[in-house]
């Protein structure tokens, strides 16, 4: 809080004014809009809609296609949460390691954060592809009969690599910097007290960086979940059979080429409380930290 | 590093070696395949070195890109990026900057409310309210237009936090000097505030510009025609093919080009980059 501020009264909205209301006409009347969508149900032509209740969630609850996409989306989720993160954890704790070659490193393996969720589908899509992909032709060697375009367990595997090969960069700057916070001194005084280093690391690094990795760990789920849409429309579009139907990949696709704007509300509806308790979870977090 | 053990070492810049190899696998076999001619996939599987085509691959996508998948020249589709992006970029920072400014150095009613309705635009991806926030932009003529890809994205909750947090640290009697000059709210604000969070600002365009880069399904909803598509949502368009085989090459070569600018920034500006990514964050 500031101690000296200024009188005007008038002056802090007008320099309020273009966010809110650019917060307004585009996300609080749009939320608005399709939280009262959800508890209505418009005729086979659009003309008329009438208040249904509940109905559009219940029978999305009902429905064996929205209960696959949730358990497509936690299955995801939590593969590319744990690639990622993983990935990025091993790569942090060996650059921690070096003295003069951690900068070039951190530069090679950073700009992958700039590459579009679309354009790393792309790529990926284009390594797995069966006819003329590199990917194919090594896993045939191998005996792997890769397809992505009938086999579900193939598409998955492709759109979990694609989204998480695209956040390794973000966890890898997180968790050096969780890193470097640790003071040598813990780690020095384990070492003389004849740990080892993989002792070390289970014992106080990992320990200690949990501040960090509760921290990625909200913002890996928020990310697959969500920024991943343009991964799965630039590959799979949902299919094959489902297999890789996500939620907002279904929201997106009965509301916009079903047509079925009620479903599709409640969808949202659904998908907004997912967010407001991730991002609770997440400030709660920042306001007392998991420390020891 | 605790102490000298070169096994344990070799073993970490192995790690590290084979984390950059793929990392950047598909990158290099994305420009490789965007340096041969069409024929070169006919064998099966694509050349593992760069051909010839380079140059000629590049100039045609850029020039007069692939008429058959409706989309317009690559250079245009980098142009519609770039304009959204810094758009997007330099809205966010201008919008964002002025509502922290209000929200720290002034005391009015309703003054939580105001600070919570830019809270809750966190709560709000696009993607959770596709359906209803298209109508509005429809309904508002702005469809295939710059205004309407980047005007709705601009509202920046973690742009307002950052600042705040600027703002709450600079010291009090900076205000104090500047109103016993006999400086208003305004001039405070041009000449000392804004100088002061030139860094901020910088950082948080580096963020900025690539997040308005890589957007894909907003431009994909609001642009019905070519001439506002942009390359990120563009590209799909191109390796989307009814009958037959994409053109991979120039496929790959339009690839190459959507990730160039935002790479760079992120390479040539890698400073800058961390501390927006760590500040936002916070």
């Amino acid at each position: 809080m500031k101690r000296t501020i200024f009188s005007n009264q008038l002056l802090p909205w007008l320099l309020l004014a273009p966010q809110l209301a650019i917060t307004f006409i585009f996300f609080l009347w749009p939320a608005g809009q399709a939280i009262k969508q959800s508890f209505l149900r418009e005729d086979a032509f659009g003309i008329n809609s009438s208040f249904v209740g509940l109905a559009n969630f219940t029978a999305l609850l009902d429905s064996p296609e929205y209960l696959n996409s949730l358990k497509v989306t936690a299955v995801f989720a939590i593969s590319v949460t744990v690639v990622s993160m993983g990935v990025a954890l091993l790569l942090a704790v060996a650059v921690d390691r070096m003295l003069k070659s951690s900068r070039t490193y951190t530069t090679l393996l950073v700009w992958p954060y700039a590459v579009a969720p679309a354009v790393a589908g792309i790529l990926w899509w284009f390594i797995f592809n069966p006819t003329v992909g590199v990917m194919p032709y090594v896993l045939e060697v191998i005996g792997y009969d890769w397809n992505h375009i009938s086999s579900k367990t193939d598409a998955m595997i492709l759109v979990v690599i694609a989204s998480a090969w695209k956040q390794i960069s973000y966890n890898f700057l997180f968790f050096v910097a969780g890193l470097q916070a640790i003071p040598a001194s813990m780690r020095e005084a384990a070492a003389i007290d004849g740990a080892g280093p993989v002792r070390r690391f289970f014992d106080i690094t990992f320990p200690l960086l949990s501040p960090t990795t509760f921290f990625l760990l909200v913002v890996n789920i928020v990310y697959s979940m969500f920024e991943t849409f343009a991964v799965i429309d630039a590959t799979t579009e949902g299919g094959p059979a489902q297999a890789t139907n996500i939620m907002v990949y279904k929201v997106y696709f009965d509301g916009f080429i079903g047509q079925n704007l009620g479903s599709s509300a409640a969808q949202s509806v659904i998908l907004m409380l997912i967010v407001i308790s991730l991002t609770v979870i997440q400030f709660r977090w920042v306001e007392k930290k998991v420390e020891y | 590093m605790i102490e000298n053990r070169p096994g344990l070492s070799a073993l970490a810049h192995l790690v590290l070696i084979l984390g950059v190899v793929v990392v950047a696998l598909p990158v290099w076999v994305a420009f490789v395949a965007s340096t041969h001619g069409p024929t070169d996939f006919m064998s099966g599987t694509v050349p593992m070195w760069p051909g010839p085509h380079l140059v000629e691959n590049y100039a045609k996508m850029l020039d007069t890109g692939l008429s058959t998948s409706g989309t317009p020249p690559v250079g245009w589709m980098m142009f519609n990026s770039l304009v959204m992006a810094l758009s997007i970029a330099l809205g966010k920072i201008a919008i964002s900057i002025l509502s922290a400014f209000a929200i720290v150095y002034f005391r009015f009613p309703l003054r939580g409310l105001a600070f919570w309705c830019i809270f809750v635009t966190l709560m709000l991806p696009v993607e959770v309210r596709i359906v209803p926030t298209f109508q509005v932009v429809a309904g508002l003529g702005l469809l295939n237009s710059y205004a309407g890809l980047s005007i709705p994205l601009i509202a920046s909750a973690t742009a307002t936090f950052l600042f705040r947090q600027v703002f709450l640290t600079m010291p009090d009697e900076l205000v104090e000097a500047a109103r016993i000059d006999g400086a208003g709210p305004m001039k405070f604000f041009r000449d000392i505030l804004l100088p002061l969070s030139r860094t901020n600002m910088a950082a948080l365009f580096v963020i900025l510009f690539i997040y308005g880069w890589n957007q894909y399904l907003w431009p994909l909803l609001v642009t019905t025609s070519s001439d506002y598509y942009t390359i990120v949502a563009g590209i799909k368009r191109m390796a989307d093919v009814v009958d037959g085989l994409p053109q991979w090459h120039l496929v790959m070569a339009t690839a190459v080009l959507a990730m160039l600018p935002p790479v760079a920034v992120v390479i040539f500006m890698q400073k800058l980059f961390v501390k927006g990514l760590v500040e936002t964050e916070k």
